[in-house]
């Protein structure tokens, strides 16, 4: 079982290579990856340092350029490619078939792992990618139970990845518009929901509010505890009752199922969060590269302390398992 | 400009939905997209039904088209899926690449509004698949559908998303259930209860979405009535309506007296207005946030 984990900086990355992480991901500074954030992921010289960093400790390095390409501005997008392939980035992770297509002619040998962003849910569409461009990874979209992926998995040959912890998507990845709705940038076109200069918060008499580009997205009565405004993880009213429609602020926490994601041949685990801090990715990483090195070692058994310093960075202090659990859906 | 209708995204009782497109046999509609698209939980009208009602609409001179499933999940799905796919008598409408894979190599199927092609090198990928119409993804601009139909493939279909509750988002998750304190599994087929699906308003009151079992929608509707003339100067060759409860016949009427230069665009978009279950709003199409009206 291969760990991934998040860098949106340089001291990121190495937090993650020190704590354990077989693989790290990260993304260039713009809109070809999905964590489209200021002050956040690569430029050349960070990347180069940090492709040496994490190859002179024999760990990998994956580029992220997962968000869609479009009419007028698809050189940029095969700019990124080329970059990854130029440095020396040991795989990128893609989501449209097209720039797949790009990336299989340009570069060969460069190894292709299909993005959650690619919305693959069934061992169809993952052999689609796996046959026509030689796709060797798929990462699932979080709605599969836990026997839905084990059938994807046996009817692939590309390897499977899962999400183990972060902030949870209640859509489904890369077929979801709502922040665009709201506020003119959601993640296939522009990599970003609910980006920050959109967001404001404003102390009113009826109590705090988060806004989305103007739109209410919840109100907070003293002592509740606030969350970053994502449109899925606001209140709302139907006939009348404001409550969480979608989904409360809560982190997708999977680490006691990494028994059976190994048992039905899931090859690799994620930790969402290229936008948290080096800390964030420190911790996270330490806790799962200690869980997998037990289950490996044939003594895992879920820890109270794996569980407090997951909590520690969970939004809202709430884990789930999400898809995972069937009361969840 | 021709018209289409697209699939039914609601769950209503099946006398409804024969009823509805009984009347749809007899509008001004060229293309009809039939199936069920959300959740694989909804059987008031199982899959010889759809093909029964698409004989229905071939006969009154409609082109008929299966949609498959947006989210395939279970080995169920890919069932349907693979029945969809091999149908045999009507066109097919691709929503992941699932689908895509099994109509590589047939002619004459649609890629359609979930596959997220957003440039002519998909676009072009799928053409060689075999595919002759690409549905844009609700959130394109005029300037991303101008720009993927300027290197459009030989032969190739290009249809817009222009009247109706936009389709926003799936999940796995069941949010109709989810207000009614159900799980999934037990959800009592309550979507049969919101013909439009659930309103979500925000806490200040305003309508912002609404809930269609796993399918989040817009509270208001999309209606590109008074772009015709950019939609046409950006090589669109068909207008996509989405069902509603009431007035859908009357949308196409408007519609088509609109693209045949009948009525004016004024005119129209005030007839839309009074038949949307919402407001107007058009902010996608100008590269704005969706929920406006340019």
């Amino acid at each position: 079982m291969e760990l991934l984990c998040p860098a949106g900086s340089l001291p990121a990355l190495k937090a993650a290579v020190d704590n354990g992480a077989d693989w790290v991901y990260l993304g260039l500074r713009d809109d070809t990856n999905a964590r489209n954030f200021p002050g956040l992921n690569f430029d050349d010289a960070a990347l180069a340092a940090g492709l040496a960093y994490a190859h002179a400790r024999r760990r990998r390095v994956l580029m992220a350029v997962n968000t869609y390409p479009q009419a007028g501005n698809w050189a940029r997008w095969t700019a990124a490619v080329d970059r990854a392939a130029r440095l020396g980035a040991d795989a990128i992770i893609v989501a449209d078939a097209g720039l797949i297509a790009y990336a299989r002619d340009a570069h060969p040998r460069l190894e292709l792992h299909l993005s959650v962003q690619g919305s693959a849910t069934s061992h169809e569409a993952i052999n689609f990618f796996h046959e026509r461009f030689g796709v060797k990874r798929a990462v699932l979209p979080r709605v599969l139970s836990l026997a839905q992926v084990e059938q994807v998995a046996r009817r692939t040959p590309a390897e499977i990845e899962v999400f183990g912890f972060g902030s949870l998507c209640v859509m489904v990845e890369g077929r979801c518009m709502l922040s665009a709705y709201a506020c003119g940038e959601a993640p296939n076109m522009s990599g970003a929901c609910s980006p920050a200069h959109a967001v404001r918060w404003q102390e009113t008499p009826a109590g705090l509010e988060s806004r989305l580009n103007g739109v209410l997205i919840d109100r907070y009565a003293p002592g509740e505890r606030a969350a970053y405004p994502t449109v899925c993880k606001g209140r709302y009213a139907a006939a009348g009752e404001a409550y969480y429609a979608f989904e409360e602020p809560a982190s997708l926490n999977t680490l006691e199922l990494l028994p059976e994601f190994a048992r039905i041949g899931v090859r690799a685990v994620k930790i969402e969060g290229r936008q948290r801090s080096p800390a964030y990715v420190a911790q996270v990483t330490r806790v799962w590269r200690e869980a997998i090195d037990a289950l490996q070692a044939g003594t895992f058994a879920p820890r109270p302390a794996w569980a407090a310093a997951l909590a520690r960075h969970a939004e809202g202090s709430q884990t789930t398992l999400g898809a995972f659990s069937r009361p969840w859906k | 400009m021709k018209l289409a209708l697209g699939p039914l995204l609601y769950y209503w009782p099946r006398a409804a939905v024969l009823g509805f497109y009984e009347a749809i046999a007899a509008a001004p509609v060229d293309t009809v997209y039939l199936g069920e698209v959300v959740c694989s939980r909804r059987h008031e009208v199982p899959f010889e039904d759809w093909l029964a009602i698409g004989g229905r609409l071939a006969a009154a001179g409609k082109e008929v088209v299966l949609s498959a499933q947006a989210l395939t999940e279970s080995e169920g799905d890919l069932k349907l899926q693979r029945r969809t796919a091999a149908n045999g008598r009507f066109g097919v409408e691709a929503n992941d690449w699932g689908a895509a894979r099994l109509l590589a190599g047939t002619r004459g199927w649609v890629a359609g509004p979930h596959l997220n092609v957003y440039n002519p090198q998909t676009l072009a990928l799928l053409a060689q698949m075999g595919a002759t119409r690409w549905v844009a993804p609700v959130e394109a601009t005029r300037e991303l559908v101008a720009g993927v139909l300027a290197e459009r493939p030989a032969g190739l279909e290009a249809e817009v998303f222009g009247y109706g509750r936009m389709p926003l988002a799936f999940s796995a998750r069941c949010f109709t259930a989810r207000r009614l304190n159900r799980q999934k599994e037990d959800c009592g087929y309550a979507c049969l209860d919101f013909p439009d699906g659930l309103a979500l308003d925000t806490r200040e009151g305003k309508p912002f979405l609404a809930v269609n079992g796993i399918q989040t929608l817009s509270a208001g509707v999309y209606c590109l009535a008074e772009e015709l003339a950019a939609l046409r100067e950006a090589g669109v060759d068909c207008l996509r309506v989405s069902p509603q409860s009431s007035g859908t016949v009357e949308v196409l009427r408007t519609l088509r007296a609109a693209c045949e230069g009948r009525l004016s665009s004024f005119d129209a978009r005030k007839a839309l207005g009074a038949l949307a279950p919402g407001k107007l709003w058009n902010g996608f199409w100008h590269g704005r946030p969706g929920m406006q009206a340019a």
